[in-house]
């Protein structure tokens, strides 16, 4: 009625998708679960780099974490306790044309999938990989992790845990071919995505450390930082996060950090009385194994038929045939 | 049984003419006892003989000298009829050192009238230890019926090179070349194959050998065997079972093996290595055997249905994805290349003891296709069989191969290559609005799977109970329509097998049943037994679950039915075992549970091929006893 084209707008509609467009199922975490504004941001990001849902796989483990893929609509591989990272290799692996990213919590990465988490960092497939670490197996109600605080009591060590918790950040620094690490806490929205978007937008396996608040089992956890934002150690740098004026304002603890000082990356993520937040490491220079291990030749049945004739040649034989 | 005649040639050289002959060559490792007997054994193929070898492995790289254990080489039987296992006990035997005969003779595994030819270099040794344990070997082996020739194979291997470790096999080559009246052009095309393109310096010190060790025989021994060739003419292919199943992947189209090394099944790996990179695919060397299962089915997911490669250690850490193939159904392809177990066990022995647990190993209901191979032939052609299942039905597809066909090698027919073989291209058109990620038909449990990729078919797969639209089932029927399903699948597969041909008369006295690398022992043990007119016939199963219709009705034509496996079973003869604790082999569990017929068993687990001789023996003495059962 104001000689706008309606036809027009639907079609633009059409191919812009919005955050409803990247909303799956209703999500089941429990009120004030950390997860929630993991979602939140994954799915901001999705619309914002406006990705095919269909060219978009979520691939988890087993845990509170690893509903993730449900509660998005594009494709999602709700897998194993702990396997969640070979399995997402396996899906890159031929189909660089999906964007794959894997959802874990501190069980399902940092204990039972220990082994799979040192070698896909080694591997450095192009994945965004998102540790959900609450400190604490909630889905199992209530068991020490290897990230639980030394002395927490959980059902399985009423008299408190008695080893030190393993640190995430120090471990994956430590690997051969670590390409990106950071960390950030859930709680803060604009880092969040910030960390999320750059992991997207680096080549290669992007690990983030996402502290996430269990209101259940740890809810006093992270309370500390939540409380004095002096607690947390802002990283920035011109080639680190972006970050808004309101957050700097409320963090007031910062290092310029250089993404690509391993060494004092190192440092950093040893820290015991901050808890740095940004990316500590990036190096782009690092070489892929989804890359490396292409031979360049396109598969098909021709090229199959030739490899396998040249084979049948070399074990052929012709029998009762004078040579 | 091995028939000859014997016939004086003119220069007192008796010419014996035999219908079959098992040789074996044995050595210290690294001293080209394999490399001998596959050039042997090529040239016997090439020159029309129906040949089986094995290779000798022994269990470490570098096994200590002059051992039993570290016993290394090639078992070769050739023949003038069809050969289609490694046969009885050797006729042969070329050791390189007295020590390496041990383990044969203990096991027995050497005729009566066993021709021996030894390295004699041991007996003047200058370690008096040495030549002590070699004069202490001969005094053992004159006690028994061998024939010992003792063959100077260092000094004469010594006239035409310096190091006469690396050569004498060449000279071993040249005497079996005059002891089993070979033309020698095949062996001067053979070294020419082998050494043209690397060192072709090489060429003439060893047609040196090889002529020197044909010499040698030609002048020093009184024997000579011909084994006349079997009339099949044409392209064959040689090679052993684990390269014939790589071969096959390639040619069903896969693109994606990943693996974790384990005996006896990584050679396959190895040939992949470089074949399917050629190919345009991947071998992909994981982390561990968990890692390289979940990889394949991440990578079938996306759209190709990959395979793993692995043996039974490998096979139990893979179990819960296993099942998370099945639940979620995305197709899969599982290579068990069996081994001796439980536990570590043997590993680079012969067993087929993994039947059970591949079809109930997983917890829960998780109802999978299990197939066996029983030649080396169909080692490639059961891996384009089997991803068309896994494909076709959505689920894992476990092949059951063993140590016997992955070391064994045989001639085949060379395949014509069919572009039907191939997999299909990645579906990427779009899922139709409303259509679910599992809407399961009620008829046949089957359903289109969606992969990446395709615009609309968005959804999240699961290895949780699960909705026809692939939510998480908390409704107590989703479960159970979930699980009928999965296991309609199955029952739809059945029907469209064809019940296993019988090898004999389709009724009798016994039936004997086997399925995997047993087959052509059994086979040839039939054989002989139905000479002397007993009636007895075998049945081979290639798919173990689900099973063809109609093998009941065979079984129910016959007095008596018994399976042949090489895998673990209680002697019924000993004191404590009775009918309610007797533990029967893998297949006879299977056959009784399902048909309630009373299927007896015979199997072992000394981690050997079982010899036709021994299954004839049993034949024998079953049909003989009084005893019904």
């Amino acid at each position: 009625m104001f000689g706008l084209n309606d036809t027009c707008i639907l079609e633009q509609d059409q191919e812009y998708l919005s955050l409803e467009d990247y909303q799956g199922r209703v999500s089941r975490w429990c009120a004030g679960c950390g997860d929630n504004g993991i979602l939140g941001a994954t799915q901001r990001l999705c619309r914002d780099e406006q990705l095919p849902r269909e060219k978009t796989v979520f691939v988890s483990g087993i845990g509170c974490a690893a509903r993730f893929p449900h509660y998005m609509n594009t494709y999602g591989f709700h897998g194993l306790h702990g396997r969640a990272l070979p399995i997402a290799q396996g899906v890159k692996i031929r189909r660089p044309d999906l964007n794959v990213f894997v959802n874990m919590g501190d069980g399902d990465c940092c204990s039972i999938g220990t082994a799979h988490w040192i070698h896909a960092i080694r591997a450095n497939m192009d994945l965004v990989v998102m540790l959900h670490d609450n400190g604490i197996y909630g889905l199992t109600k209530n068991q020490a992790s290897p990230t639980t605080p030394s002395g927490l009591k959980t059902n399985t060590t009423p008299r408190g845990t008695l080893l030190r918790a393993l640190n995430p950040l120090t471990v994956t620094l430590g690997v051969t071919n670590a390409s990106f690490v950071a960390q950030v806490g859930e709680w803060i929205p604009d880092l969040l995505y910030e960390v999320i978007r750059q992991a997207y937008h680096h080549k290669g396996l992007s690990f983030i450390r996402i502290l996430q608040r269990c209101p259940h089992f740890t809810a006093e956890l992270y309370a500390s930082l939540l409380t004095n934002p002096d607690n947390i150690l802002l990283l920035t740098h011109e080639n680190g996060m972006q970050i808004s004026e309101t957050t700097a304002k409320i963090y007031k603890r910062q290092e310029t950090h250089d993404p690509t000082d391993l060494n004092r990356a190192r440092e950093i993520a040893e820290m015991s009385d901050k808890v740095p937040m940004g990316i500590l490491y990036r190096n782009e220079q690092i070489g892929r194994y989804d890359e490396l291990s292409k031979s360049g030749i396109i598969p098909n049945w021709e090229r199959r038929a030739a490899v396998l004739e040249s084979a049948f040649d070399r074990i052929g034989i012709q029998t009762n045939v004078p040579e | 049984m091995k028939e000859q005649t014997v016939r004086a040639e003119a220069d007192s050289k008796q010419l014996i003419q035999a219908d079959e002959h098992i040789i074996e060559i044995l050595s210290d490792s690294g001293e080209g006892a394999q490399t001998a007997g596959q050039m042997f054994a090529t040239m016997s193929a090439k020159a029309g003989n129906s040949v089986w070898t094995v290779e000798i492995i022994p269990a470490e790289i570098e096994p200590p000298a002059r051992s039993a254990p570290g016993a290394s080489g090639n078992r070769i039987r050739i023949g003038s009829f069809d050969i289609t296992n490694a046969g009885d006990e050797a006729d042969l035997v070329v050791a390189f050192n007295e020590q390496v005969l041990m383990g044969g003779m203990s096991a027995g595994k050497f005729e009566s009238g066993c021709i021996i030819l030894l390295e004699s270099m041991w007996g003047k040794h200058p370690n008096p230890a040495i030549a002590r344990e070699y004069a202490e070997m001969m005094e053992k082996l004159r006690k028994t019926d061998y024939r010992i020739y003792e063959v100077p194979m260092e000094a004469e291997c010594m006239k035409y090179v310096q190091d006469a470790r690396r050569g004498k096999n060449m000279f071993v080559v040249g005497m079996l070349c005059n002891i089993y009246s070979r033309d020698l052009n095949y062996a001067y095309k053979e070294i020419e194959n082998r050494f043209k393109a690397k060192k072709p310096t090489l060429i003439k010190p060893n047609v040196d050998l090889l002529e020197a060790g044909y010499r040698w025989a030609e002048e020093n021994l009184d024997f000579r065997f011909e084994i006349p060739t079997c009339p099949v003419t044409g392209s064959q292919l040689v090679t052993n079972g684990n390269t014939s199943l790589a071969l096959g992947i390639i040619a069903a189209g896969m693109e994606v093996c990943s693996m974790y090394p384990i005996t006896p099944a990584t050679s396959a790996s190895h040939y992949l290595s470089q074949a399917l990179y050629e190919a345009g695919g991947i071998v992909h060397q994981a982390e561990d055997e968990i890692a390289a299962c979940a990889f394949a089915i991440g990578a079938s997911y996306a759209g190709k249905t990959a395979v793993t490669i692995t043996s039974g250690p490998g096979m139990a850490l893979k179990t819960e994805l296993m099942a998370l193939s099945v639940m979620a159904e995305i197709p899969l392809v599982l290579v068990n290349v069996q081994r001796g177990g439980p536990s570590t066990g043997l590993p680079t022995k012969v067993e087929q003891g993994d039947l059970l647990a591949a079809i109930f190993g997983t917890p829960g209901d998780a109802p999978k296709v299990v197939m066996a191979p029983a030649t080396i032939e169909d080692c490639f052609y059961c891996m384009i069989t089997a991803r068309k299942i896994a494909e076709t039905f959505r689920t894992l597809v476990v092949v059951l191969s063993d140590a016997n066909l992955a070391t064994g090698q045989q001639a085949f027919p060379r395949p014509q290559l069919k572009k039907e073989w191939d997999a299909p291209p990645i579906d990427q058109s779009p899922i139709p609005k409303g259509a679910k990620a599992y809407d399961w038909d009620p008829k046949t449990g089957l359903s289109r799977r969606f992969i990446p990729g395709q615009p609309g078919g968005m959804h999240t797969l699961t290895g949780l109970a699960h909705t026809r639209a692939s939510g998480v089932a908390y409704d107590p029927e989703a479960n159970q329509e979930g699980c009928d399903n999965r296991s309609l699948k199955l029952a739809a597969f059945q029907k469209t097998l064809k019940a296993p041909k019988v090898f004999g008369d389709a009724d009798g006295d016994l039936l004997i049943i086997g399925w995997g690398s047993t087959k052509g022992a059994i086979e040839e043990a039939v054989t002989r037994v139905r000479k002397d007119g007993m009636k007895v016939s075998a049945l081979h199963l290639t798919y173990l679950q689900p099973m063809a219709s109609g093998i009941k009705e065979i079984m129910q034509q016959f007095r008596r039915v018994m399976t042949v496996e090489i895998n673990y079973s209680d002697d019924p003869a000993h004191e404590m075992i009775d009918e309610n604790n007797r533990r029967y082999a893998n297949l006879a569990w299977l056959l009784r549970a399902r048909y309630l017929i009373d299927v007896d068993c015979w199997s072992n687990v000394h981690g050997q091929p079982i010899k036709p001789g021994s299954i004839e023996r049993m034949i024998r003495d079953r049909m003989t006893s009084k005893q019904t059962h």
